[in-house]
């Protein structure tokens, strides 16, 4: 008996061990640990044993069983790891066939541009304003201090709306200056973002409608050192750390003293060339010290409060951020443009 | 403003090149736009003599010259002209030289013969008959001929021979500083940025000449307030001829062609002082009488130019004692031009009002440099000196006999203007500090008086700009330098900033628009009012009624839009004849409604969509705008038909549906009508949807706040009914909720079904339900109970029966 059980454990995990497929390993299962299996049937002659021999059959017949059923378990086991195997090989794809496209839709450059400008003024506590389009000429114009005669009045450059020039697109978003003079209380930081209007034939840098960005602080103590330093930090902003500018005299009606920011070429890195017509410089922005005269006329008195203001045309900036080279695109609307940004 | 830098060292030594010259400059205030070297194209062309001169043995129109070119040996050239001569001295462009226009020259053999370079004409250097009107124009230029050049020397470079070794500044001047339209004035900054001493010259003139000037000349000036300021005098036995070699040559490299001695003079003077000056023929000044007057209505005048005017009331006329002779600051009558043989000058140089000249001046659409000077308002200081210098020139020139005496009328005397000088102001607005004395320095150098009073400046008569401690302070951050200000970070009471609510739901249609996979653009505020035609808009739909641009750029964009589809439908089809494909669009942009404050318009935003696409239907539409409302959280969604509102008519009329959010409409969309499609040249399908911002607005939900999930199961039921074509979904829909108990918690359509088992007019619509309780577990007989209660009203309400 002994010798058949050993017979039978040796086969058994012979057997187990080459078996190639579940159904063969069940097979297997019923053969030796079955009802009728052949190890059942060993176990059926214990009763013919003598009382002493007994209990080290019974352990050597158990030992026999857990290794069958250990065997059959590991089988089991080596199995189903070559079934997954063949799966996920039969389930192998071709990674270069490509992905399903997702549509997915773009901001407008002119207004990507626009948007990291208003974050950076947000994040210092300005005010973004919204105003009219249609607008007065006595906001875009005499509050501005830029009198009758002022040669941006002429109907050459500007766009009317009545023979008396009272009504008007407005040239600028400055009068969002006053706007906000006549409605906010003091201390003011804002910026107004818009669309603004100008006689101008539409070629490769210039269209009758562009964006323009105001920016205006008013406050006690308010420097022109304040200003540079706010609109320095602005064009790292926009064109990264280390963006080297300048500041130029130059005249608005509006502000005084009024300068214009260049910043260094990008493209030649202040030697000269054409994307800077040989300058080195390109100009960015005007901006100034608020005229006391624009204070005085909104009700602010300039002994107390002095301010800055600047602005800044947004299609320019888009163009130089994203280089690109002709401004009828911004205004085309062709997707195969859009969708670049 | 043109500078020629020979001219400004004339008043002020400056030899820093013309990069570094333009760069301080431009940083002090004036900025340069160009530099330009006169003689940059020509290189190696110098000054020869003819030794010899022999016929070409194969030619027989060549000539072979032997030419001194100051290199020792004698040059052999070939040259074709017929008008050289031995002992000619010529420009003689050597082997390796370069002309204007990039032509280079080098030895070769003409027919057999070496030529060692090329003799030129003053057209081959760039030059024309004005600048030498002397020379031979058809032939070699005999620089021997002008007694002006007869003293070259041999091998001297052409270049400054003639006069083209100049190099020119081109200045972009503001509006605010006319003075800088000028040689001095320009000559002031240039001084004061490179810190050097200015050299100005009175002029002195002999005068003497025959006759008594207030015999001879009267001038009345009845608008007194329209010529603040007329100076005149008169020169007698004038010879008319060319200004001598040096005059043209300023004159040219400041962009004036040289016409005549005394032309020259007045436009020499002008370049100067920035005074325009005019001389007429004093014959043709009738009676002796000079009138600046308006111009009676109707009243006409050629000017110089050869172009009749008929004037009006605001044109002012310089006049005698019949006619006008002359556009007050404008140009000058060509009835008393100055001609060969004009035998006594009257010089005017005057002052006139700033808005008078600019307005008469654009009203005839002739902006000259005169009046473009005038507009921006001169120092009334800057006219006695300039017809000084005028006289002075007729004098060193030769030209004819300056009369004793200047006829001088004042009509308004500028009171100058004293500033109180606040060095601690001036600080604090600039942010730095700069010592009180070296404020005095700069302002000294401008010209302002330091001396009258302690504490106390007096502006100088040219600079009417500087008006207050703010002007000072440019003065004084010009020349410190704006880059030397310190850059510091905004302090102060902080303000909080940010976004408002408007501005927040903007981003929010933006990103929800791209999350959609649309395309943000940006069209033009103005329109063609065409395109309410090609819109279908019937003629009088009220809708039309737009802002006008009177001046506009053309009648494409004369109009302020009413609506934002034109815009919208105009770049789908250039999209469309790109033959991009699937393109989705939105704009979130104004229109301009009538009716606004203060005469101004209603500017309300409209998000718009628009797109097409293969298989891009209706409901693809439909469903970028349902996103958009449920992104804002609206409430009580729902579609409808058409209103009835003309404007409709630009959709398809089967596809179109009204936007509800409750009892509110939020706008329309739809397949735009296939005859508006066709107008803007499209034979595809075209979806279009337009979403009025401030109803938007006013749909926005609340705020997300959570509802707990469910902890009970739920039970689904699949129903399909049949009924009328003419039954909507919307309507099938409703009736299932009326129907339900209160377990149905979702509806949702899963197919629409016409065809083989449905009667011909009829349709099966099937919808998955969702049913359950939200404290316990439904039973299978309680979901069948709702569904049969639906069933019932399907078939009350919509006669729809179970399939």
């Amino acid at each position: 008996m002994k010798e058949q059980l050993a017979k039978i454990k040796s086969e058994a995990l012979t057997a187990f061990e080459g078996v190639s497929s579940p159904a063969a390993l069940d097979e297997l299962r019923v053969k030796y640990l079955g009802k009728k299996g052949e190890l059942t049937a060993v176990l059926k002659q214990m009763g013919r044993l003598t009382a002493e021999e007994r209990p080290a059959m019974g352990a050597l017949a158990n030992e026999v069983r857990s290794a069958l059923e250990g065997a059959i378990e590991t089988a089991a086991k080596k199995l189903e790891t070559a079934a997954m195997e063949a799966k996920l090989k039969a389930e192998a794809l071709d990674v270069t066939v490509p992905g399903r496209p997702v549509k997915q839709g773009h901001k407008h450059p002119m207004y990507i541009a626009l948007d990291e400008i208003k974050d950076v003024f947000v994040g210092m506590g300005f005010t973004v304003l919204d105003g009219p389009e249609v607008e007065l000429a006595e906001l875009n114009f005499d509050r501005l201090n830029a009198e009758e005669g002022h040669p941006s009045r002429d109907w050459s450059d500007t766009f009317y709306f009545d023979e008396d020039s009272r009504v008007m697109l407005r040239s600028q978003t400055s009068p969002m200056q006053v706007r906000a003079m006549d409605t906010m209380p003091l201390p003011i930081r804002i910026i107004a973002p818009g669309r603004v209007y100008r006689k101008d034939e539409v070629d490769a840098t210039h269209s009758p409608m562009f964006h323009q960005v105001e920016g205006m602080v008013i406050d006690k103590n308010v420097t022109m050192a304040d200003l540079k330093g706010t609109l320095n930090l602005l064009a790292e902003e926009l064109f990264g750390k280390g963006t080297i500018t300048r500041f130029r005299p130059h005249h608005f009606p509006f502000t005084e003293p009024s300068c214009e920011m260049d910043v260094q070429c990008h493209k030649c890195g202040g030697a000269g060339c054409p994307t800077c017509k040989g300058e080195g410089w390109i100009e960015l922005l005007g901006a100034g010290m608020i005229h006391p005269n624009v204070l005085r006329m909104a009700g602010i008195d300039p002994e107390q409060w002095s301010g800055w203001a600047f602005g800044m045309g947004l299609e320019r900036t888009a163009m130089r951020r994203f280089k690109i080279a002709d401004l009828r695109l911004i205004f085309e609307n062709d997707v195969r443009f859009l969708e670049q940004f | 403003m043109n500078l020629s830098r020979k001219w400004l060292n004339e008043f002020v030594e400056i030899d820093t090149g013309d990069r570094e010259f333009a760069e301080a400059m431009t940083l002090s205030g004036s900025k340069v736009e160009l530099t330009h070297d006169l003689g940059a194209e020509i290189k190696n062309v110098v000054v020869g003599k003819v030794l010899s001169q022999v016929r070409h043995q194969n030619s027989d129109h060549m000539w072979i010259c032997q030419v001194d070119a100051g290199k020792g040996e004698p040059l052999q050239i070939v040259t074709g002209a017929q008008n050289v001569k031995v002992g000619d001295l010529v420009p003689v462009a050597l082997d390796g030289s370069t002309l204007p226009g990039g032509k280079e020259i080098r030895a070769g053999k003409l027919r057999g013969e070496l030529s060692n370079g090329m003799l030129c004409s003053f057209q081959e250097l760039g030059l024309d008959q004005r600048d030498f009107p002397s020379a031979y124009p058809d032939g070699i230029w005999i620089l021997s001929d002008d007694p002006e050049l007869a003293n070259l020397t041999v091998g001297e470079d052409i270049c400054t021979a003639v006069g083209l070794d100049d190099h020119v500044v081109e200045f972009e001047i503001t509006p605010n500083r006319p003075d800088c339209l000028s040689v001095i004035g320009l000559a002031r900054e240039a001084a004061a940025t490179f810190d050097k001493p200015c050299r100005f010259h009175q002029p002195v003139v002999k005068g003497g000449g025959d006759g008594v000037l207030l015999e001879l000349l009267d001038v009345e000036t009845p608008d007194p307030e329209l010529c603040p300021r007329y100076t005149a005098r008169m020169v007698r036995n004038v010879k008319i001829g060319p200004s001598p070699k040096w005059m043209r040559e300023r004159l040219r490299a400041m962009g004036v062609r040289p016409i005549n001695n005394i032309v020259d003079i007045t436009n020499y003077v002008m370049l100067e002082y920035g005074q325009p000056m005019h001389a007429f023929d004093y014959r043709y000044v009738n009676g002796g009488k000079i009138i600046v007057r308006r111009a009676e209505e109707g009243e006409r005048l050629t000017t110089l130019d050869g172009k009749e005017h008929t004037l009006t009331a605001n044109h002012l006329v310089i006049a005698d004692e019949g006619r006008a002779v002359g556009l007050a600051g404008i140009m000058g009558g060509l009835n008393s031009e100055i001609v060969d043989d004009t035998a006594d000058v009257v010089f005017e140089s005057a002052c006139f009002d700033g808005t008078c000249i600019r307005k008469g001046a654009l009203a005839l659409g002739m902006r000259t440099e005169a009046s473009a000077k005038f507009e921006k308002g001169l120092d009334p200081l800057n006219t006695l000196p300039a017809v000084n210098r005028a006289c002075e020139l007729v004098e060193l020139l030769g030209a004819g006999e300056v009369l004793d005496g200047v006829i001088d009328i004042l009509n308004y005397v500028p009171r100058p203007t004293v500033l109180k000088v606040e060095p601690d102001r001036i600080n604090a607005l600039l942010g730095t500090d700069v010592a009180e004395n070296v404020m005095y320095t700069i302002l000294q150098k401008l010209g302002f008086e330091t001396t009258i009073e302690r504490g106390m400046i007096k502006v100088p008569s040219w600079r009417g700009d500087v008006k207050e401690m703010a002007d000072l302070a440019e003065e004084v951050a010009r020349f410190f330098g704006y880059n030397n200000i310190p850059t510091t970070l905004m302090r102060g009471q902080t303000t909080l900033g940010g976004y408002s609510d408007e501005q927040k739901l903007e981003q929010k249609l933006g990103a929800v628009c791209r999350a959609c996979g649309y395309d943000e653009i940006i069209t033009y505020s103005f329109i063609s009012p065409a395109w309410y035609d090609k819109i279908g808009w019937p003629a009088d739909d009220f809708h039309r009624k737009s802002f006008k641009i009177l001046n506009p750029l053309g009648e494409d964009t004369s109009i302020m839009r009413t609506t934002t589809l034109p815009s919208m439908l105009d770049i789908l089809a250039r999209n469309y004849n790109y033959r991009n494909k699937d393109v989705h669009l939105y704009e979130l942009g104004r229109v301009y409604l009538p009716g606004g404050e203060n005469g101004l318009a209603n500017e309300a935003k409209v998000l718009t969509l628009g797109a097409y696409g293969e298989n891009f239907d209706f409901y693809d539409l439909k469903g970028t705008v349902e996103a958009i409302l449920k992104d804002i959280r609206a409430e009580e969604v729902h579609f409808e038909g058409s209103l009835g509102t003309p404007s409709d008519i630009s959709y398809h009329p089967g596809r179109f549906a009204t936007i509800w959010c409750g009892a509110d409409q939020v706008g329309v969309m739809g397949q735009i009508h296939p005859n508006v499609a066709k107008n803007f040249g499209v034979d595809g399908e075209l979806y279009c949807a337009e979403l009025s911002f401030d109803e938007l607005m006013l749909a926005r939900g609340t705020g997300a706040e959570y509802v707990p999930l469910p902890r009970f199961p739920s039970v689904t039921r699949d129903i399909a009914v049949v009924c009328d074509e003419a039954v909507t979904v919307g309507k099938l829909e409703n009736a299932i909720r009326r129907g339900a108990k209160g377990l149905l918690k979702e509806v949702s359509l899963f197919d629409i079904y016409r065809g083989k088992g449905i009667d011909e007019g009829k349709k099966s619509v099937a919808f998955n339900l969702v049913l359950r309780a939200d404290d316990r577990s439904l039973t299978s007989e309680e979901a069948d109970e709702d569904v049969k209660s639906i069933l019932e009203a399907l078939e009350k309400d919509c006669r729809a029966k179970l399939r």
